[in-house]
C-alpha cells in the first residue's frame, strides 16, 4: 500500500514537472505555426535582398513576457515571423518582465557582438550604462514599444503607441455618435498602466468639457473579465441608468457584455447601451461584425515592420508613432477582422 | 473554569448564555454579515430587493444585488472547502490556487475551442463532461504535485505552493498556445449564468451540490478526524495508526478538484480567459475566509460552515464596496484591508482566548473574593461563638466561685 501511494506520488510528480518543462519550450516554440497579419510592405522585400548581402543581420530582441498579454503574444509573434532567416535576420530573444534582468540580458547580447539591440523595456529607468555600451561596441539600439528615461542620442529611433490617441479617437468617435445624453461606465484597467492612463485621459477630459457627459461609475476591473461583469452587475443590481460601456480592453468589455446579457438589456449597434474596447482581440472584431458591439480601439502591437524599415532603409525620424484604426462596427469588413484581429 | 463557574452557580445567567453565544466559531462571521446588511440597508433600503425578470435569453431570472452576492461567491466558498482542509492537514496554505484555476479553466476551454457552436446537444453534453473530468485529473494532479512537496519532502505549504503560484499562468497560456480565446456556443455560458428555464444561477446549484458531497464525506469518513488529528500532532498521530503523509497528499488533491470545478465556473461565466488575471488573488482571499471562520491557520481543529460563512462575508464585502461610486477605484483595495483587518484580529483564535482568559479570571478573582469573604465571616461567626462560650465559661465560674 505505502509502496503503491509513493508510486503514484512520484509518477504525479514526474508528469506534473514534465508539464513544467514543456511549459518553457512552449513559450518560445508555437511561433512558426502561426503567421502573424504584417499590415506593411516590408515583409516580401528580402526574399531579393537576403541573397545579395549574403550575412544574417544579428539581432538581439528584448521584449516583455509573451504570456503578459494577447498583445505582448501578438507583438511576439510578430516579430519572431519578421526577424527570420529568409528575411536575412539571425535573431536571439530575451523575454522578462523585470527591467534588471532585461538589462543584464541587453549585456549579454552586446558581448555577443549582434548588430542591433531591439528593446521594449519593463521598467523607464537604469538604461543609460548598458546603452552607452552598446554605443561604444558599435551597436544599433531601437527601442519599440515602450520608451525609456535616456539621452535621445543614445538609440537611433524609438516606435511607441499613443495610448492617449487611441482614446482621444474612441471619444470622438463617441462623440460623432450624437446622443442626447452620455451616461458612461467606464471600466478601466491596472491603474497607472500606460494603456490606462491613456485611454482613461481622453475620457475624463471629455466628460469634464461636456455638460451631458457623466461617469455613472469609474472602477478599474485590472483587466479582468470577470471584475468587470461582476462591476457592471453592481451598477444594474443599484438600479442606475446608463447607456455607454467604456472599457479599456476586450476581455473587460466582453465580461459587461455578459452581465447585460444576464440582465436582458440590449447593447450593439442601434440597441440600448454602447460597447466600446480596445486592443482588438479578433474575437472582438467578430463581436463588431455581429453588431453585438460598437466601437474597437486598435493597439497596434506590429512593430516588427516598422524596425524592419529602419534597419534595411534608415532612419527616417526619431520617434516612429504608429499608426492606430479604430473600427465601428457598422463599416467594419470580414478583411478587417482577418488583417487587423490580434 | 467554566465548569467551576456555573457550580457555583447555579442557574445559567442570560449573560453566561451570552457567553456561549460570543465564543461560537460561527458569531464573528454572522456579526460582520450582520453589520454588512445593516450597513447597506441604511445606505440604500432597496439593498436586498430580488426581483424576477426576463433575461436576454427570454427566461424569468432572479436579479438583485443579493442573488449577484451569491452568485459571485460560488469559486470562494468552494475553494474555501478544500483551502480549510488543506489548513488543517498541513498547518499552512496553498497560494497557487489561483493559478491553478487558470490551468483548469485553460484546459476546459483547450477542449472546448475545439468544438463548432452547432453540434447537437448530446455531442455537446459529451464534451462538456469530457473537458470537466480532464480539468479535474489535470488540476488533482497539480493538487498532488503540491501536496507531494508537503507530504513527502516536508517542505512549508507556502514555500511548496510558491512553484504553482509563480509557474502556474504561465503553464495554462502554454496549454491554450497563449491564444485569447472566446467560445461563441452560448450553451458553454450556462455553467456560469442561468440554465434557460431555471431562476437560480448555475453556479449556486454547484456549490450546493459541493456542500452537500464534503458534508456527507465528512459524515461517513474519519477524513475530519484524521486531518485534525495529523493537523494538531502529525508523530502522534502516527503512533496511532493514521499515516500522516497519505492524509496531507489526500486534503491538497480534494483541493485540486475544488479548484478544477471553480476554473470551470469561471471560465464559463465570461467564455473566455485572462491567463495573467483570471482568479486573481483569490488565493487570498480563500485564505481570509479560512481565518474569518476562525479557524486556527496554523492547522488542527476547524469548522466548515464558519470557512463557508467568512467566504460569503468576503464576497458581500467586495460586492458592496463595488456599490459604492464614492469610493475611488484605485482604494478600493485599501478600503477592503480596513475591514478585513478588524475582522481577523477579533476572530484570531488568540485574541478569542485572551478575551475569555480576561473574563476567566474576572470571574476567578470574584470567586476568590467571595470565598475570602465567606471565610472572614466564618472566623467572625467563629469569634464570636468563642467570645460567647469564654463569656459563658466566665459567668459559670462566678457561679461556682
Amino acid at each position: 500500500m505505502k509502496k503503491f501511494v509513493k508510486l503514484l506520488v512520484s509518477s504525479a510528480l514526474v508528469a506534473a514537472m514534465a508539464f513544467g518543462v514543456c511549459a518553457c519550450n512552449g513559450g518560445s516554440t508555437p511561433t512558426t505555426a502561426a503567421p502573424a497579419p504584417t499590415d506593411a510592405p516590408a515583409t516580401e522585400a528580402p526574399a531579393t535582398e537576403a541573397p545579395k548581402t549574403d550575412e544574417l543581420i544579428k539581432v538581439g530582441i528584448i521584449n516583455n513576457d509573451p504570456n503578459e498579454s494577447g498583445y505582448r503574444t501578438a507583438n511576439d509573434r510578430d516579430m519572431k515571423a519578421t526577424f527570420t532567416a529568409e528575411n536575412g535576420y539571425e535573431a536571439s530573444f530575451f523575454y522578462s518582465l523585470k527591467n534588471e534582468e532585461q538589462i543584464a540580458a541587453a549585456q549579454k547580447f552586446i558581448q555577443d557582438e549582434v548588430d542591433y539591440l531591439l528593446i521594449s523595456a519593463a521598467g523607464t529607468s537604469g538604461w543609460d550604462g548598458v546603452l552607452e555600451q552598446a554605443q561604444k561596441a558599435g551597436i544599433k539600439v531601437i527601442l519599440f514599444d515602450r520608451t525609456i528615461d535616456a539621452d535621445e542620442s543614445l538609440y537611433e529611433a524609438s516606435i511607441v503607441s499613443d495610448m492617449a490617441k487611441e482614446g482621444q479617437q474612441a471619444v470622438e468617435w463617441l462623440a460623432s455618435q450624437g446622443l442626447s445624453e452620455y451616461k458612461i461606465i467606464h471600466i478601466q484597467g491596472v491603474m497607472g498602466s500606460s494603456a490606462q492612463i491613456g485611454r482613461s485621459g481622453a475620457l475624463d477630459d471629455k466628460v469634464k468639457a461636456e455638460s451631458n457627459w457623466s461617469i455613472v461609475k469609474q472602477q478599474t476591473a485590472e483587466w479582468s473579465e470577470e471584475t468587470a461583469q461582476q462591476i457592471v452587475q453592481a451598477v444594474i443590481d443599484s438600479g442606475e441608468k446608463f447607456n455607454v460601456i467604456y472599457a479599456e480592453n476586450d476581455n473587460m468589455a466582453k465580461g459587461a457584455a455578459a452581465a447585460l446579457d444576464k440582465a436582458n438589456i440590449s447593447h450593439g449597434v442601434g440597441k440600448d447601451v454602447i460597447i466600446i474596447g480596445f486592443d482588438c482581440n479578433t474575437w472582438a472584431l467578430e463581436e463588431l461584425l455581429a453588431g453585438n458591439w460598437n466601437y474597437d480601439g486598435q493597439c497596434n502591437p506590429f512593430q516588427a515592420s516598422y524596425i524592419d524599415d529602419i534597419i534595411k532603409n534608415g532612419v527616417k525620424t526619431k520617434v516612429v508613432i504608429m499608426e492606430e484604426k479604430g473600427f465601428d462596427a457598422k463599416t467594419i469588413t470580414a478583411d478587417d477582422v482577418k488583417n487587423y484581429g490580434i | 473554569m467554566t465548569t467551576n463557574v456555573s457550580a457555583l452557580k447555579p442557574q445559567p445567567s442570560a449573560k453566561e448564555v451570552f457567553g456561549k453565544i460570543v465564543r461560537n466559531q460561527l458569531f464573528i462571521p454572522l456579526v460582520a454579515l450582520f453589520l454588512l446588511i445593516t450597513f447597506n440597508l441604511v445606505t440604500d433600503p432597496g439593498f436586498f430587493k430580488v426581483s424576477l425578470e426576463p433575461n436576454s435569453a427570454g427566461n424569468l431570472v432572479l436579479s438583485g444585488n443579493l442573488i449577484t452576492m451569491i452568485d459571485y461567491a460560488s469559486e470562494l466558498v468552494i475553494l474555501a472547502i478544500g483551502m480549510t482542509l488543506v489548513t488543517s492537514a498541513s498547518g499552512g496554505q496553498d497560494i497557487s490556487v489561483g493559478a491553478t484555476i487558470a490551468i483548469a479553466g485553460s484546459t476546459v476551454l483547450r477542449i472546448v475551442k475545439t468544438q463548432s457552436p452547432d453540434i447537437s446537444g448530446a455531442k455537446f453534453a459529451g464534451i462538456i463532461i469530457v473537458s470537466f473530468l480532464l480539468c479535474v485529473v489535470v488540476s488533482a494532479l497539480f493538487g498532488a504535485f503540491n501536496g507531494a512537496l508537503v507530504a513527502f519532502f516536508k517542505i512549508q505549504p507556502m514555500v511548496a505552493t510558491l512553484i504553482l503560484f509563480t509557474a502556474g499562468r504561465s503553464i495554462a497560456a502554454w496549454i491554450n498556445n497563449n491564444d485569447n480565446i472566446s467560445i461563441n456556443d452560448k450553451r458553454f455560458s450556462y455553467f456560469g449564468n442561468f440554465i434557460p428555464g431555471v431562476a437560480v444561477p448555475t453556479p449556486v446549484f454547484i456549490t450546493v451540490l459541493c456542500l452537500i458531497v464534503i458534508a456527507i464525506v465528512l459524515k461517513v469518513t474519519n477524513l475530519r478526524l484524521y486531518s485534525q488529528a495529523v493537523g494538531i500532532n502529525a508523530s502522534s498521530s502516527r503512533l496511532n495508526g493514521i499515516n500522516p503523509k497519505v492524509i496531507k497528499l489526500l486534503t491538497f488533491i480534494i483541493l485540486g478538484i475544488c479548484v478544477a470545478v471553480c476554473g470551470f465556473i469561471k471560465v464559463s461565466r465570461t467564455s473566455s480567459i485572462t491567463y495573467s488575471v483570471i482568479a486573481n488573488n483569490i488565493e487570498m482571499d480563500a485564505i481570509l475566509a479560512v481565518a474569518l471562520g476562525g479557524n486556527n491557520l496554523g492547522g488542527g481543529k476547524f469548522n466548515l460552515t464558519a470557512s463557508v460563512l467568512g467566504a460569503y462575508v468576503i464576497q458581500f464585502l467586495t460586492t458592496t464596496l463595488y456599490k459604492f461610486k464614492e469610493i475611488d477605484s484605485s482604494s478600493i483595495s485599501a478600503y477592503k484591508a480596513v475591514v478585513v483587518i478588524i475582522l481577523i484580529i477579533i476572530s484570531a483564535p488568540i485574541v478569542r482566548r485572551k478575551v475569555d482568559d480576561m473574563k476567566n479570571r474576572r470571574e476567578a478573582a470574584r470567586a476568590e473574593a467571595e470565598a475570602l469573604k465567606a471565610e472572614a465571616e466564618a472566623l467572625k461567626a467563629a469569634a464570636a461563638e468563642a467570645e460567647s462560650i469564654e463569656a459563658a465559661s466566665a459567668e459559670a465560674g462566678k457561679e461556682t466561685i
